[in-house]
């Protein structure tokens, strides 16, 4: 009989810290922590020793102080009295402002080019490449500088407008009026007004809810919901039976009749722009640094947009749409039901960086002086108060939640629809 | 009967297909003219091409070249065609084409950073065209680090020297105590050994020695740098350093040591979030405050420092792309090999990863390359900032098409031909896969 022994316990040495791969892991994660953390330490005292020297201190109370500057492009009341935590909301707002937009247009222009540069029509594939290649190619502030450039130097200044015979004329029924200072359109106004609600009082976050835009979404949305009903409804039928009822007029009537009304009692009119003395007043006015920006980062972003979609598309193998064609779908359905939902999947996640991207991008927004995020916190503020630190850690950081909001939420969209892999 | 056949009993030839199928018309109908829509669209685009290029046309070519002013220049236009609109002006880019290139930079001294973009391409040799290029450039890839600052910014020869020398020094650390105390000790020491000597010796002995054999290159300073050399000069650096610095994010990322993952994922996470026009800022207000009190380096070199983070964050994730498209076969091929680590991704994980990223590199390169134009907007005179600065002088206050058509068609052939390297490599690849 052989007796079973214990296997021998091993001491722990402190040689196994290197030699153990156990313990090595540990070990490296360990220095690497500690390099890290002296590092930072390292920065942090030589930041508070400069800091110290030149007599400043970390501290944020200048965010109460007056901003005293204008902001020209703006989304909500501002004066130059307002405080600088103001101005940087603004400021952020219409960073917003010029994103969304952008993502709009560059979507909707990308997907055109990038469909039309598959297309059967030689000469058009290659106007949409020349289109992508120059885009492409060339660096994004330069767009911007020469979309602003063309802004100021082709367009008729508003003293243009003036006179018997005006060398410009305003456009579409006289109501859009295109200077050289920016672009005057109708804005909304209702006669009969339910007014606004001021939220906040007087504190540097304050801001204006319209009772009149509230009503009309509310019925807007409570429209869209009857009309997801009624298809639902529509569905089940052709299910149950296979004939569709015809819904279309119904869905029309619900979504434009209650708008049409909740309008006509509001008293709803456009409010035109007019020329009065040295420029025009009235309607909105977008100013010609946000229509640069917009149109300069619109252009690029679709380039790069065009050929992700275009590359979605051709990753799609022929098959799909043959064999979609075989079970009798025609081309549109074929499109809709089973090569976009498929090249969708390809498309996003870069579409996503793009996004980003263009979100990135309006920074260069102070090159043209449109008053964005940089423009006010990073820009006018900084230069005013002498806190760099604190204002471009916090323009850093506002970048940072956006972005990280941004890919969150598109990230969370990509899930819904990527390919459920077993 | 006669023996009539109703059926043919020989094939006809061939008959020749309608003129209007082949040739120009037959091309026209099915790729422009093949149904209305089409039809449409392509008169639609040929009215547009042809307003375009007409114009631009008689803009570029009927244009004034030997002007000295604007107003030189209106008066050329007025006296030739009776107008001032619709002709370029390039006067301005024959004066100022060179200060375009070069910025500032003293021009009895053009040859150094024309030589330097040259040795560039020699250099590169070896990494772009594998295989096709002469073996011993390589060398000069390895002495390019060295020669380039030396080339810009003159100065004696000896700090590029000793900086490279301590190089040396850590091979020969490493090789004389793998023997002695085996090879961890000896990789530490190859790491400490060059350190001191960068921090303590080459400092005092590189002044020691140019004070006794002043070699070296006239001084430039920085301030002088401007142009497209900027810009190719901060884009080759951002991209040169950023791809080791990239390739050990990556890996730090793929790891499975979490606290290093944690800091490459952060690192990463927080540069590609941030616009690099906020780095920027760093560079021009920050960085001095972050750096021991009485460190002053200059605008450049601090650029080039945050511009390549920027890089390598980006560089980090087209590697990590690389490290992901690797099958797992090929990792655990290594593993079973008995390959540590180091050993599996220096011989096979890297390799084969690096191959499958560099057109990625390429673009990655291209964005870094544009994104050099951001610099003007903190007053560095890159192309875009000398625009600006030639429109400060009163001779050409004004003048605008000119010199953005001039900066973005020089962008352009740049980043194109770099595009189209990448595709080129792209399709290489793909054949020997």
């Amino acid at each position: 009989m052989t007796t079973l022994t214990d296997p021998p316990r091993e001491s722990f040495r402190l040689s196994m810290l290197i030699y153990d791969t156990r313990y090595r892991s540990l070990t490296i994660q360990v220095v690497a922590l500690i390099g890290f953390m002296l590092f930072a330490a390292w920065l942090i005292n030589n930041t508070l020793y400069n800091l110290a020297v030149s007599g400043k201190s970390i501290e944020f109370g200048f965010f109460s102080e007056p901003a005293s500057y204008d902001i020209n492009q703006r989304l909500l009341d501002y004066n130059s009295r307002d405080s600088h935590l103001r101005a940087s909301l603004l400021g952020l707002l219409n960073t917003l402002v010029v994103a969304v937009l952008g993502c709009i247009t560059a979507t909707i222009i990308g997907v055109l080019v990038g469909v039309l540069r598959l297309s059967s029509n030689w000469l058009v594939a290659r106007i949409m490449t020349v289109y992508v290649e120059t885009f492409r190619n060339v660096p994004v502030l330069l767009w911007i500088v020469l979309a602003m450039a063309i802004m100021i130097e082709s367009l008729p200044p508003p003293k243009a407008f003036r006179g018997e015979n005006p060398e410009a004329s305003m456009m579409l029924f006289d109501s859009v009026a295109v200077t050289n200072r920016g672009i005057y359109i109708p804005e909304p106004l209702f006669s009969r007004s339910l007014g606004n609600i001021h939220v906040l009082g007087e504190s540097s976050l304050r801001f204006d809810v319209s009772l009149d835009l509230m009503l009309f979404l509310i019925v807007l949305g409570g429209s869209i919901f009857a009309m997801r009903k009624v298809s639902a409804r529509a569905n089940k039928l052709q299910e149950a039976t296979g004939d569709r009822p015809t819904t279309w007029y119904i869905n029309l009537g619900i979504l434009v009749i209650p708008t049409v009304i909740v309008l006509a009692g509001l008293g709803f009119y456009l409010g035109y722009s007019e020329l009065k003395g040295f420029n025009f007043q009235g309607g909105t006015y977008l100013r010609n640094s946000l229509i640069a920006l917009w149109i300069a980062l619109s252009l690029y972003t679709a380039a790069f947009i065009a050929e992700i979609v275009r590359g979605g598309i051709l990753a799609i193998s022929k098959g799909q749409s043959e064999a979609a064609g075989a079970l009798g779908l025609r081309p549109n359905r074929i499109m809709s039901l089973v090569v976009l939902p498929q090249a969708l999947r390809i498309i996003i996640p870069p579409m996503i960086s793009n996004y980003l991207n263009l979100t990135k991008n309006s920074s260069l927004a102070i090159a043209v002086g449109y008053m964005d995020i940089t423009g006010t916190l990073g820009g006018i503020t900084m230069n005013q108060t002498g806190r760099e630190l604190e204002c471009v850690l916090l323009l850093m950081l506002v970048y940072l939640v956006i972005s990280l909001s941004i890919s969150g939420v598109m990230n969370w969209y990509n899930n819904r629809v990527k390919l459920v892999e077993r | 009967m006669a023996n009539a056949s109703f059926v043919r009993t020989e094939m006809l030839p061939e008959k020749a297909p309608p003129g209007t199928a082949v040739g120009a018309i037959g091309w026209l109908r099915a790729n422009m003219f093949s149904n209305v829509a089409n039809s449409i669209l392509s008169i639609i685009s040929i009215i547009l091409i042809y307003m375009v290029v007409s114009r631009l046309f008689s803009w570029t070519f009927l244009s004034v070249w030997n002007a000295n002013s604007l107003k030189e220049c209106r008066e050329i236009m007025h006296a030739t065609w009776g107008e001032t609109e619709g002709h370029a002006c390039w006067g301005v880019i024959r004066e100022r084409w060179l200060q375009l290139l070069f910025g500032f930079y003293p021009p009895e001294l053009y040859w150094r950073p024309i030589l330097a973009f040259i040795l560039l391409i020699g250099a590169l040799g070896p990494i772009l065209f594998s295989g096709r290029a002469p073996r011993q450039l390589i060398y000069l890839t390895a002495a390019y680090p060295f020669l380039l600052p030396l080339l810009m910014w003159g100065g004696p020869i000896w700090g590029p020297l000793l900086v490279a020398a301590g190089f040396a020094i850590g091979y020969v650390g490493y090789r004389v105590l793998e023997p002695l105390i085996g090879g961890l000790g000896a990789l530490v020491g190859a790491v400490v050994l060059p350190v001191i000597w960068w921090l303590f010796v080459v400092g005092p002995l590189a002044g020691a020695l140019s004070s006794v054999l002043p070699i070296g290159l006239e001084t430039v300073e920085s301030r002088n740098f401007g142009g497209f050399m900027l810009s190719i000069l901060i884009g080759v650096v951002a991209i040169g350093c950023s791809l080791p610095i990239g390739i050990v994010l990556a890996l730090g990322r793929q790891s499975d040591l979490l606290i290093v993952k944690a800091i490459c994922v952060g690192f990463i996470e927080f540069i590609r979030g941030v616009p690099l026009i906020t780095l920027l800022f760093v560079a021009s207000t920050l960085l001095n405050i972050f750096m021991p009190p009485g460190t002053n380096f200059d605008i450049i070199l601090r650029v080039m420092i945050m511009v390549t983070l920027f890089a390598s964050a980006y560089m980090a994730e087209v590697v990590r792309g690389g490290l992901a498209a690797l099958p797992t076969g090929q990792y655990e091929g290594a593993d079973s090999l008995g390959l540590d680590y180091w050993q599996a991704q220096r011989l096979i994980i890297m390799p084969q990863a690096l191959k499958i990223s560099i057109p990625g590199i390429v673009s990655t390169f291209i964005g870094v390359f544009k994104d050099t134009v951001l610099v003007s907007i903190i007053g560095l005179l890159d192309p875009l900032g000398l625009a600006t600065a030639i429109r400060a002088d009163s001779a050409w206050n004004g003048i605008y098409w000119e010199l953005f058509a001039f900066i973005a068609a020089m962008f352009w052939v740049f980043c194109f031909s770099m595009s189209r390297y990448s595709m080129y490599l792209e399709r290489r690849l793909k054949t020997t896969n």
